[in-house]
C-alpha cells in the first residue's frame, strides 16, 4: 500500500510482436501525491498514454508496481474505477445525447444515487458553464464546450483522482485557458488530483510537478521552474539577416553549447551570456552579417524540452554504437 | 506596411453569411508575398471560412479577395494551380508509401512523369524522408507523416500555401522542423497563411491577425501586439497558500474590490490580470496581508501571446 495519489515503482510494459516486441515503458518509478497537478510531457511514441493505461489497469503491466490511491492497478480495477475519473484520448461523447442526458448517462454508469445526481449534475453544469445548455446535443457543442463536458461527466461521482489524456487537443487558446482554469479551481477547492498528458508546453507550465518522458523512461521529473533549470547556461535570441550563413557560422563557436531555431531567430544556449554575446557580435560582424539587437531571454518550457530530449537521444545513439 | 512588395493575398470587407449566422464580418487584410501570416482565433471564429473563401471553395456574401491578383471566386481554376492548401485533417494514402503519395498527387497536379522524378526526390528531401521513401505511409509517425503531407502539398510548387492548423497533435520538436520548412518556403517567397492554436508557433509568424466572432480584432507583429493590444498587466503571485490566494482574490472580483480581468492558478503561482499601476499591486499585497496570507513574491511578468490573444478577443471592439 502507499500513500501517494498514484505511483508506480520500477514498472515495465512490453508489447509483443512477430519482430521481437517494443518496451514502451522501461523501469518508470514516480509519486502524484494527493492534490497535485502532474503533467505527463514526451514526444510522440515516448509511452505517456501506454503509462496512463497501465496505472488504470486497462492494460496488463509486464513488471513493476503501480497503484491509485493505494489500490493495485491490476488487482483492484473495479475499486479504481470507482473513485477516479478519466478522460481518454480523443474521447468522444455520445453526439446525440444532450448535455443533461450526458450527465445522467454518466452518473447511472457510475452508480450515482438519484438524490445525488440532483445535486450534484447542476453543482457540475454550473462549474463548467454549461448551465444554459442542458438541452443542447453534445454533437452540436463547440469544441472547448465539449471538452469542458467530458470534464463534467468524468466528475459525476466525485473521483479523488483524475487522469486525463490530452484532453485540449484541438482546442483554441481561450477555452484551453478556461478548461485550465476549472482545473485549477478543482484542486484548490476540493483538492483534486490531476494526472494529465499534453502536447502543450504552456500547459505544462501550469502543472505543480511534471515528469518528462522518453522511450519509456521518465528523464526528469520535477517542477517547471526547476526542469527549465535543468538546461544548464543562459539563452541568447539571436535575429540575423542572413540565416543560413548566421546558423553555420554561430553553431562553430566554442561558446555556444546548442542551437535550436525558432523561425528566423537562432536560440543559443551558452555559458555566459554577455561574454558570448560579444563573440557572436564580432564573429556576425566579420562576415557582415546585420543582426537585430541580441537579446538573453527566459527559458520556457518549450526550449527545456527540446533541449533535454536532444540530449537524450545522443546519449542513445552513442549507446547503440 | 511594406509597400516594396505586392501583396500575394488581398481581402477587403470580406463577408460571408449561412443564413442567419455571420460567420466572417467586413474582414480587411493583406499578405505581402514572401510573408508569414498567423490567421488566429478561438473554434468557429471563421478562420476556416476565410480560408474556404480564399480557394475558391466558397463564394463570399459580400466584399473582395485575390490571391496572385487573382479573384478566387470567378477563376478559380487558374488560381488553383498555384495555390497550395494543407489542412489538420489532410488525406495521405496510408497503403501507399511515402513516394507513392507525392506521385500520386503530383498526377493529380498536372506534372509529367518526368518532372515528378525529379520533383519527388526534392520533397523527399526536404521532409526528411529520403530513407523512408519506400515505406507504407501508415507505419510513419506523425511528425513523418505531416511533412509527407506538406510535400504533397507543395508538389505543383505553388506561391500562395494555406495551411490550416497543419501541427494539430504534434510533439514539440516535430512542431520546430515543420517551421524550419514553412521558413525554407518563405525564403523562396512563398506566401503563406497559417492557422494554429499553439501560441508558440503564432509568435513565429511574421505577422497575425486575431479574428472573433467573424471581425478582425488586432493585427500586427508579434511584438507589437504585445505592446498595444494587452488589456492591463500580469501580475505573479508565489504563495505557500495559493489555495488562500485564490480564494480571497476571486471574492475580491466578485465584490468588484478589486478590477481584476483574470486570476487563475499556473502551478505553484497566481496569475492576476490588473490594471498597469503600482497602486493595484500595492492593494493586492495589502488584502493578502489583512488576510495574514504568506506572500513570496509579487512579479510583473511578461505577457505571453496567449495572454495579449484572450485580452484582444474578449475585450476590444472589432477594427
Amino acid at each position: 500500500m502507499s500513500d501517494f495519489a498514484i505511483s508506480a515503482k520500477d514498472l515495465v510494459k512490453q508489447f509483443k510482436s512477430s519482430n521481437g516486441g517494443l518496451t514502451a515503458i522501461d523501469n518508470l518509478s514516480l509519486q502524484v501525491k494527493a492534490g497535485e497537478t502532474y503533467g505527463l510531457i514526451g514526444p510522440d511514441g515516448a509511452g505517456k498514454t501506454t503509462t496512463i493505461r497501465v496505472v488504470l489497469g486497462l492494460l496488463t503491466r509486464t513488471k513493476g508496481e503501480s497503484s491509485i490511491l493505494g489500490l493495485d492497478s491490476m488487482r483492484d480495477t473495479y475499486e479504481i474505477r470507482e473513485r477516479i475519473g478519466y478522460i481518454a484520448q480523443q474521447f468522444v461523447l455520445p453526439a446525440d445525447l444532450t448535455v443533461m442526458e450526458n450527465m445522467l448517462f454518466f452518473a447511472k454508469i457510475q452508480g450515482v444515487a438519484s438524490d445525488q445526481q440532483k445535486k450534484r449534475i447542476p453543482e457540475l453544469l454550473a462549474f463548467a458553464g454549461l448551465t444554459n445548455f442542458t438541452g443542447r446535443l453534445a454533437g452540436q457543442l463547440s469544441g472547448g464546450m465539449k471538452k469542458k463536458l467530458a470534464l463534467a461527466c468524468s466528475l459525476v461521482h466525485e473521483p479523488q483522482v483524475v487522469l486525463l489524456d490530452e484532453p485540449t487537443l484541438g482546442v483554441d487558446p481561450v477555452s484551453r485557458r478556461e478548461f485550465w482554469n476549472l482545473l485549477g479551481n478543482l484542486r484548490v477547492e476540493k483538492g483534486l488530483t490531476v494526472f494529465v498528458c499534453t502536447p502543450y508546453m504552456d500547459e505544462a507550465e501550469r502543472c505543480t510537478r511534471v515528469g518528462l518522458m522518453y522511450a519509456g523512461k521518465l528523464i526528469a521529473d520535477d517542477t517547471p521552474a526547476n526542469i527549465k533549470k535543468m538546461v544548464s547556461g543562459e539563452l541568447l535570441e539571436i535575429a540575423p539577416s542572413d540565416f543560413v550563413s548566421a546558423r553555420k557560422l554561430v553553431a562553430s563557436l566554442s561558446c555556444v553549447k546548442e542551437l535550436q531555431t525558432y523561425g528566423d531567430k537562432l536560440h543559443v544556449f551558452v555559458d555566459n551570456g554577455a561574454r558570448c554575446k560579444s563573440e557572436v557580435e564580432a564573429a556576425l560582424a566579420s562576415h557582415g552579417i546585420q543582426h537585430e539587437e541580441i537579446r538573453q531571454i527566459e527559458v520556457r518550457m518549450e526550449e527545456a524540452f527540446i533541449s533535454l530530449i536532444r540530449q537524450r537521444i545522443e546519449i542513445n545513439s552513442r549507446e547503440e554504437k | 506596411m511594406n509597400d516594396a512588395k505586392k501583396p500575394a493575398i488581398m481581402v477587403e470587407e470580406l463577408t460571408k453569411h449561412f443564413g442567419e449566422f455571420v460567420a466572417v464580418d467586413h474582414v480587411n487584410f493583406s499578405v505581402n508575398e514572401g510573408e508569414i501570416f498567423g490567421w488566429l482565433g478561438p473554434n468557429g471564429a471563421g478562420k476556416t471560412t476565410t480560408i474556404r473563401m480564399l480557394l475558391g471553395l466558397i463564394k463570399p456574401t459580400s466584399g473582395r479577395m485575390s490571391v496572385l491578383g487573382f479573384d478566387p471566386a470567378k477563376e478559380t481554376k487558374t488560381m488553383q494551380a498555384q495555390v497550395g492548401y494543407m489542412s489538420q485533417q489532410f488525406t495521405l494514402y496510408n497503403e501507399l508509401t511515402a513516394r507513392e503519395n507525392i506521385r500520386f498527387y503530383g498526377r493529380v497536379y498536372g506534372l509529367s512523369p518526368a518532372a515528378l522524378d525529379q520533383r519527388q526526390d526534392e520533397l523527399l528531401q526536404m521532409a526528411g524522408l529520403s530513407g523512408r521513401a519506400n515505406v507504407l505511409t501508415g507505419s510513419l509517425s506523425g511528425g513523418w507523416k505531416q511533412r509527407l503531407a506538406l510535400g504533397c502539398a507543395i508538389v505543383h510548387r505553388p506561391q500562395v500555401v494555406f495551411l490550416d492548423e497543419p501541427t494539430a497533435g504534434v510533439d514539440p520538436i516535430s512542431r520546430r522542423e515543420f517551421w524550419e520548412l514553412i521558413y525554407d518556403m518563405a525564403k523562396q517567397g512563398v506566401t503563406i497563411l497559417v492557422t494554429t492554436h499553439y501560441m508558440d508557433e503564432a509568435e513565429l509568424c511574421q505577422r497575425v491577425g486575431f479574428i472573433s466572432a467573424g471581425k478582425l480584432v488586432a493585427m500586427d507583429s508579434p511584438a507589437r501586439l504585445k505592446q498595444t493590444q494587452m488589456h492591463g498587466r500580469v501580475l505573479e503571485i508565489g504563495s505557500p497558500a495559493p489555495d488562500r490566494v485564490m480564494s480571497v482574490l476571486k471574492s475580491a472580483q466578485q465584490n468588484g474590490d478589486m478590477p481584476l480581468d483574470e486570476v487563475a492558478l499556473y502551478g505553484a503561482q497566481i496569475h492576476a490580470v490588473i490594471p498597469n499601476s503600482e497602486n493595484y499591486r500595492d492593494a493586492i499585497r495589502q488584502i493578502l496581508e489583512t488576510d495574514g496570507i504568506p506572500i513570496t513574491s509579487l512579479e510583473w511578468i511578461e505577457p505571453t501571446l496567449e495572454d495579449v490573444f484572450i485580452s484582444a478577443v474578449s475585450e476590444r471592439p472589432s477594427l
